[in-house]
């Protein structure tokens, strides 16, 4: 089974947001860039769960620059067997999506999984862009995946609850939390993954609609407001009165 | 004409559609233009469509379930017969699966998980939740139109227009899926947790499982959804789905109550866009109080019990 898997980069959560001063950029200075974890703990260990059960090829995808060949490498360590680097900017989900769905043309895989949203744009916006592009069903947010005889069935979680449906391959995939467990790169892994293939493709342009105006950051929050442990009814006021829930 | 996407369950439109029929019709009012809705057959509630500002309603035939290929097909016939400026979604588990596949087979741009546009060098801009709640981000689209779907509990529900509502029958015929349906499971008798007004959410701080007594009966005193973080839905001892942060569920409830738990920037990240923050933690030093709009410092074991009586006096 061919299997693809897109990593993306994105700050780590405990990372400071700040912007520059038009509000345009975000700063990247003393940042820790990390594997999105939905496309590392998800995505990539279940795609490699299924080539050690039924055999394969797990191949890894990125949009991005050279800085983000050590973030590439780690997902060889994990155990995927060769990466592409697409060389330009991930700027916006349409061009990623694109990009993607260009180099898959061409490289046909059985599954292409994304996760389900990056940590820094929360946008869930490639995977059914993806879909679209390389007109293949989309199956989004996935928690389970289980495939016999290249039919796939797989849990889907919605609003309050989940579905669980059935497909043939090929299509697209986003993972979310469920689908797989974080795996740890050891030693050997991460000694292969020097000797792994890191190919790198020139990038494509296509037109994109929307155009980001400014960033902003959340006023502060004025304060909390304490309430004494022994005076509860003064919370209960609150419910009532300020918030209006009671 | 601004169409909006209205999804129903057993002929209730979903609290999610009405927030993108508020949304669609305060766009259209801003921009001139219309507000329509595109639904499924059966369920048009004239009186509840027209308070929220919908103006045309078109119903197409459907069978229960459609996969998201099908969903996309839907509306771009929609869209092929009304030429609509503006289409708006839910951001909900349906507009996150067709959004993208919409956008990209219309040829137009999508905003998405937006809360708010507002009117700026004479064209509608728009406001979106990014970094996980650290920060926002204001869209345009290049031309004037496009796709937005708009996060739940982002912009409201606003039953107070008057419009007359007229409905009709729209043609489109839906392709054979690509996906079978073999199982729908819904919590039964709960509100989702994407969809509540009031969260009570719990932490390490329980200490054991069978301490969530107390915090169930608060939440069923406050009529709230019950939530957690992720270490207690690792261990097992809440279930999957309640688990809200980072790698779990993203809300934006009216009040979120945090108890038991410190506030790791990964559980911030899932609750951070709420509107009111409760917080009930023993340790002053919490990082929780600082997200907060309220707080009790304690020991839980005896707050709860005691609210949840001072609740009860109150009702």
């Amino acid at each position: 089974m061919r299997l693809l898997v897109c990593i993306s980069k994105t700050p780590d959560t405990t990372s400071k947001i700040r912007f520059d001063a038009d509000s345009k950029n975000f700063i990247e200075e003393g940042v820790q860039f990390i594997l999105n974890p939905y496309d590392e703990w998800y995505s990539l260990v279940r795609a490699i769960e299924i080539r050690e059960s039924i055999g394969g090829q797990v191949d890894v995808i990125h949009v991005g620059n050279t800085s983000s060949d050590i973030l590439i490498r780690k997902a060889l360590a994990i155990g995927a067997d060769a990466a592409f680097r697409i060389e330009d900017e991930a700027s916006n989900s349409t061009s990623v999506a694109y990009q993607i769905a260009e180099f898959v043309k061409s490289h046909p895989y059985d599954i292409v999984f994304v996760g389900k949203e990056t940590i820094d744009h929360n946008g869930s916006e490639v995977g059914s862009k993806l879909a679209a592009f390389l007109n293949l069903p989309f199956v989004s947010f996935c928690n389970h995946l289980e495939i016999t005889n290249n039919i796939a069935v797989c849990s889907m979680e919605i609003d309050g609850g989940n579905e669980i449906i059935e497909l043939n391959i090929p299509f697209v995939l986003s993972a979310a939390k469920g689908l797989a467990e974080q795996r740890i790169p050891n030693m050997k892994g991460i000694i292969d993954a020097k000797k792994k293939p890191l190919n790198v493709i020139a990038k494509v342009n296509v037109e994109n609609h929307s155009e980001l105006v400014r960033f902003e950051t959340p006023a502060a929050k004025s304060g909390v407001r304490m309430i004494d442990p022994d005076k509860l009814d003064e919370m209960v006021d609150i419910f009532k009165n300020e918030l209006k829930i009671i | 004409m601004v169409l909006v996407l209205l999804e129903h369950k057993d002929g209730e439109i979903k609290k999610s559609s009405k927030e993108a029929a508020s949304f669609a019709a305060d766009l259209a009012m801003s921009t001139g233009e219309k507000a329509v809705g595109l639904i499924a057959g059966g369920a048009t509630n004239s009186n509840e469509l027209g308070a929220l500002g919908i103006e045309e309603i078109f119903e197409f035939e459907a069978a229960d379930y459609l996969d998201s290929q099908q969903w996309t097909q839907v509306i771009e016939q929609a869209y092929q017969k009304l030429q609509p400026t503006f289409i708006v979604l839910s951001n909900n588990s349906l507009g996150k699966s067709i959004g993208g596949r919409i956008a990209v087979r219309l040829n137009k741009g999508l905003i998405s998980n937006v809360i708010q546009f507002k009117s700026e060098e004479s064209k509608p801009i728009f406001r979106k939740s990014v970094y996980s709640g650290k920060a926002f981000a204001w869209y345009a689209f290049q031309s004037n139109e496009g796709i937005i779907s708009v996060m739940p509990h982002g912009y409201g529900v606003f039953p107070n227009k008057n419009k007359q509502v007229t409905a009709s029958k729209i043609d489109i015929s839906i392709p054979s899926g690509n996906v079978k349906l073999k199982e729908r499971n819904l919590l039964k008798g709960k509100t989702p947790l994407t969809e509540a007004d009031i969260v009570v959410s719990a932490g390490r701080g329980l200490k054991d499982p069978s301490n969530w007594k107390m915090i169930e009966e608060l939440a069923d005193l406050l009529n709230a959804a019950t939530a957690c973080s992720r270490p207690v839905a690792d261990a097992g001892w809440r279930p999957h789905y309640e688990h809200v942060g980072q790698t779990g569920i993203a809300i934006r409830p009216n009040v979120y109550i945090a108890i038991g738990i410190s506030g790791a920037i990964q559980h911030l990240a899932g609750v951070n866009n709420s509107k009111n923050i409760v917080v009930i933690n023993k340790d002053p030093e919490a990082p929780f109080f600082k997200a907060a709009d309220y707080g009790i410092c304690g020991d839980l074991f005896e707050i709860i019990p005691k609210l949840n009586e001072a609740l009860r006096r109150a009702k």
